[in-house]
This record gives structure tokens, sequence and C-alpha cells, in this order.
């Protein structure tokens, strides 16, 4: 009798589980969605694990103290309390911002009239300067930055070419170690990174719009400023946070160009999980760090959209 | 040059403006592209020439990066291969190279066909979320990822490094092989499917051979990240490093600079080669005008 009834439950689940699996199977048959999402999950899952569940983690341990050797995992605000009460760290905050900022600036004043050249006057052989501007980009970060430490060196290009050519009897020591050296760096490592993304802005500006202005009149410069440079706004934008976002956080330039005035946050987050040994506090500042980005971020397109609105 | 620029861009692409233009002022083209042009050419030189500083000083025969240069010699490269830690790095380098591209290649494939194949509600914000990485500072995705191995207790070693750069190769991946399928008609496969061979079949038979351009040049670009990578690797490397870190840690010492300028010139060098062939069969036949932006 038990015997009987408990074929007969493995029988009744057993089917069971052929009919769901029947259903899941027709429900991920008729919703095409599902399907994709199913295959999108693999990436999903990875980009959670590696991304999402680290940076919460990074956000706890900034609610953290460090205890010598151990983690003293009791909640506490005592490394927030720190940031605001050691003028230093806000000091160099905002220095970094303002560097990044210069940096950004200079880095789309640079890369727009190339992007320009190369969306409208290119026409033969544009993939060969799509290429040619793209290539560095690739190349190493570190070794680009290590490039410009060999030019503005003491004893580097720059110093030792002009004295060969008997224009400079010492060598000129402004030229390493501050922080011009590091927007300098910093822009030439990022340019390929603002280029690409005015050029696609420019490149898919229709181009009877351009026709319609001169025809009804405007001068090439008015043109410019009236259809060109508006449609172009989208594409200046995103290469300006592509640019921003990532300089504000670097510590390679300031640390291989910087000096000790050209130290920026990143160099501090740096250090306490290194010299420092101060993990909490390193999660802090970079929690502290993302959140002035995000404001600076989100204000800034929340005014250009608002701007574009109104006109 | 600029003539034969002006021309062309008169000739090929006739809605352009300056054909009005040139009719009312003479010579319009003339003063209008060739200070672009002369631009275009200063700029390019802004970025390619610092960086070839490292060969140039890499032949010459003296421990200081200076003018003038001295003589030529190529004792920088033989050292390099008599260096066991270096050869060792290189080693390293190209294993989480190679784990990277593979991975990072087949998690774009599926994103990529996934995010162009199906109306998937929510699109725009799951491309967003996947192309983080790359706007995400590497140092804090640095250390996030040190405090999580710290924490769930996985030692450092070159498998942190491959998950991380794998993390941020991904999004290169999907853009490009997002390009890479809308570029070639949905069709075939639907009659793929149409004439009885299933989802994975089709994949196979039709997807694939169609997509591998986008294949080969992802595979390619993740393995240039992965190669080039220092900011991650720096923060999850244990006592295995990669080539970036290896030269990171060679810059203390003045008499190891030749050297790391002739490794850096190698390096530059296989990068720039890989990479221009890797475009070179991403972008043709995708256009230039799709929105491969990266």
């Amino acid at each position: 009798m038990s015997d009987q009834t408990q074929a007969a439950g493995t029988y009744s689940q057993a089917e069971e589980q052929t009919t769901f699996g029947f259903k899941l199977r027709a429900l991920f048959l008729k919703h095409e969605w599902l399907r994709g999402y199913l295959l999108l999950s693999p990436t999903l899952l990875v980009m959670i694990c590696l991304m999402c569940v680290p940076l919460f983690m990074l956000v706890a341990y900034s609610f953290w103290t460090q205890n010598y050797l151990d983690i003293d995992k009791t909640f506490t605000l005592a490394n927030y309390e720190a940031y605001f009460q050691k003028p230093i760290y806000a000091a160099l905050m905002f220095k970094s911002i303002r560097m990044s900022l210069y940096c950004t600036f200079a880095t789309l004043l640079l890369a727009y009239p190339m992007a320009y050249f190369i969306a409208f006057k290119v026409t033969k052989n544009k993939l060969i300067w799509l290429i040619l501007i793209t290539v560095p980009f690739w190349t190493s970060y570190l070794l680009r930055v290590f490039a410009w430490k060999v030019i503005l060196g003491f004893n580097g290009v720059i110093n030792s070419g002009l004295i060969s050519l008997g224009i400079i009897n010492e060598p000129l020591e402004f030229l390493l170690y501050n922080p011009t050296a590091v927007v300098l760096t910093l822009a030439h490592a990022w340019a390929a990174f603002a280029i690409l993304p005015i050029y696609v802005s420019l490149e898919k500006i229709d181009r009877s719009l351009l026709e319609a202005a001169t025809d009804l009149g405007d001068t090439p410069k008015e043109r410019f400023w009236r259809v060109t440079w508006p449609l172009s706004l989208p594409g200046v934008i995103a290469a300006g946070l592509l640019v921003f976002i990532p300089t504000v956080g670097d510590y390679v330039t300031p640390k291989l160009v910087g000096g000790t005035t050209g130290i920026m946050i990143g160099n501090i987050v740096q250090s306490q999980f290194g010299k420092a040994n101060n993990w909490p506090m390193g999660a802090a500042l970079s929690v502290i760090s993302m959140l002035m980005i995000t404001i600076l971020v989100v204000t800034f397109i929340a005014a250009t959209n608002r701007a574009r609105a109104k006109n | 040059m600029s003539d034969t620029v002006s021309k062309a861009g008169s000739d090929v692409r006739g809605s352009e403006a300056p054909r009005v233009v040139e009719s009312k002022h003479e010579g319009h083209s003339w003063t209008g592209e060739a200070p672009l042009f002369i631009y275009a050419v200063w700029y390019l030189a802004f970025l390619y020439i610092p960086v070839l500083f490292l060969p140039l000083f890499s032949f010459n025969d003296s421990i200081y990066v200076a003018f003038p240069l001295k003589g030529f010699t190529l004792q920088w490269y033989a050292d390099m291969l008599e260096n066991p830690a270096l050869l060792r790095a290189l080693e390293n380098s190209v294993k989480v190279g190679a784990a990277v591209a593979i991975a990072s290649t087949i998690l774009g494939i599926f994103a990529a066909k996934a995010m162009t194949r199906y109306r998937l509600p929510g699109k725009g914000p799951l491309t967003s979320f996947i192309m983080l990485p790359l706007v995400v500072p590497g140092i804090i995705l640095g250390i996030a990822l040190l405090v999580i191995s710290n924490t769930v207790g996985v030692d450092l070693s070159l498998y942190t490094i491959a998950m991380a750069h794998t993390l941020v190769a991904v999004p290169f991946a999907m853009l490009v092989l997002m390009s890479r399928l809308e570029g070639f008609d949905k069709s075939l496969e639907e009659a793929s499917l149409d004439l009885g061979e299933n989802a994975f079949q089709t994949f196979l038979r039709v997807t694939l051979p169609l997509a591998w351009p986008g294949i080969l040049a992802s595979t390619l670009l993740t393995f240039t990240i992965s190669f080039d990578e220092f900011i991650l690797a720096f923060f999850l490397a244990g006592n295995e490093v990669t080539l970036p870190i290896y030269i990171w840690s060679q810059l203390r010492f003045p008499n190891r600079l030749p050297m790391v300028l002739s490794l850096g010139a190698c390096i530059l060098v296989a990068s720039f080669f890989i990479v221009t062939f890797s475009e070179v069969i991403r972008r043709r036949g995708v256009g230039t005008q799709s929105g491969s932006a990266i």
C-alpha cells in the first residue's frame, strides 16, 4: 500500500516536472523578451557579480574601521567625519575636479576641429583617418603617460633638445612635476575618447539642413553656430563625460608627472590601500568621489536639458 | 593635398554646402579647408610624436634619455631577452589576455545577439548598465574588486586580474559585435529558421560565419585591452605580475630605463599592428556611418 502511494507520488511528481518543463518551454516560445533575457543573462550575471556586488561591498567598507590588521565591522561614520575634519581631503577633491575640468575642456577644444574635419572634409580614405585617431587610444595608457615623463623630464627630451640646440643653458624646471604637466598628459591620453563621440554626432547631421541654411542666406559661420554646433552638442556632452569622469580618479598620471603639487584624490585613495593601509578610509574617500562626480554630472545634464527645452 | 580633398569633397558629396558658397566668393574651399587639414596633421603629430620618443631612444646608446643621440645600439633589446622576470611577466600577460579575449567575446556575442535580435523591454537602461565599466573610474573598480576578493577570501592572482579585465572588456566586445550584427540582414537568420534549422544550428551555421570579422576584431581588441591594462591589475595582482605592472616596478630604477624603453617600444609596435588589423577587419563592411562609436 505504502509502496503504491510512493510510486504514484513519484509518478505524479515526474508528470508535474514534465508539464512544468513544458510550460516553461511554452512560456519562452511565447514571449520573445524572455528568450532575449535568457540570452543576456550570462553577461548580466557577470556584470552584477563583478561590478555591482563589489561596489556595494566598497560602500559597506566605508562604514567600517581599520583596527590595525583587522577590520572592525561595527557601523560608524568615523571615516566620513574624518573627511570633513581634515581640510586636506576636500581641498584635494576640489583640486582634482578642477584639474579634470581643465583637462576635459582642453581635450574637447582640441578634438572638435579634428572630428569636424573627418566628418565633413574627408571623403576619400575616411577609414584611414578614423583608424589613425583610434589606434593610439588602444595602446598602453601607462606607456603614453610614461612618454610624457620622458619628454618633460629635468634631463628629458625637451630640455636636452633645447640645450643641445643652444637655446637655453639650464634645464627648464617648470616642465615636469606640476598640475599643468598633469593636465597636458591627461589631455593627450584621452584625446581619442573625445573625438569619436563628437565625430559620430557630426556624421549623423542631415546634410540637407546645412544646404537649407546656406540657401536661406546663412554665411558659413552663421550656419555653423546655428545648425552644426547645436546638433553636435549631444556628442560633445558625451565626450566631455567620457573624459571627465575617469580623469577625476586618475592616479597614474599625477604620480608620474605631477610631483608633490600635482597629486590628485586618486593618489590618496591608492595610498590608503597601500602604504597608509586604511582600507575603510580609502573606501569612504572613493564613495565621496563617486557621489561628487554623480552630483556634478546629473546637475550638468539637467542644466543642459533645461537649456535645450527653453530654446 | 588640400586641393584634392576639397575637390573630392564637392565631387562625391554634392549635398555639402561649398558648391553654393564657392560661386559666391571665389576660393572659399581653399580658405575653409586648408587650415583644417593643417590642423588635422598637427593633431595627429600631437597624438603620435610623444609616443614615438620611446622607440627612438630605445636604440640610443646611453642610459640617459636625452639629446643629442649617442649612437645606435640593440643592447637594450638584448638585455630584455635575457631578463627572466620580464619574460615571466610577458607570459602572464599573454595568458591573462587570451582568457579575457575568449571570455569577453563570448559574453559579448550573447549580449550583442540579445540586443540586436530581440525586442527587449528596458533595452536602453540595460545597454547603459553593460557600458558602465567604461565610465566608472578604473581606481574605483580596482579597489571595489580588491575589497570583495578580500571579503570572500579569494587570493589575488592572475585569475583576479583576468576577471577584472573581462569586466572592462565586455562593453567593448558588445559594441564591436553589435555593429557587426546590425550590419547584416536579419532575414538570413529567419530564412534558416524557416527552412527547419533550430536556433542553435542557425547560430552556428548562419550567424557565426557572417559575424566572424566582428568576432575576430573583438578578440583582438579585448586581448589588447587586457594586455595594456594597468590600473585594475595594479590593485589585483598577487605574486605573479603582468607586463604593465612589471614596467611600473622598474620605473624606480634609473639604470633600467633603457630596457623599459625597448620593452615599451615592442609593446607599442605589437599593439599598433594588432589594433590596426582588427580595426580594418571591423570597420570594413560595417561602414563609417554606423553607431560604432568606439
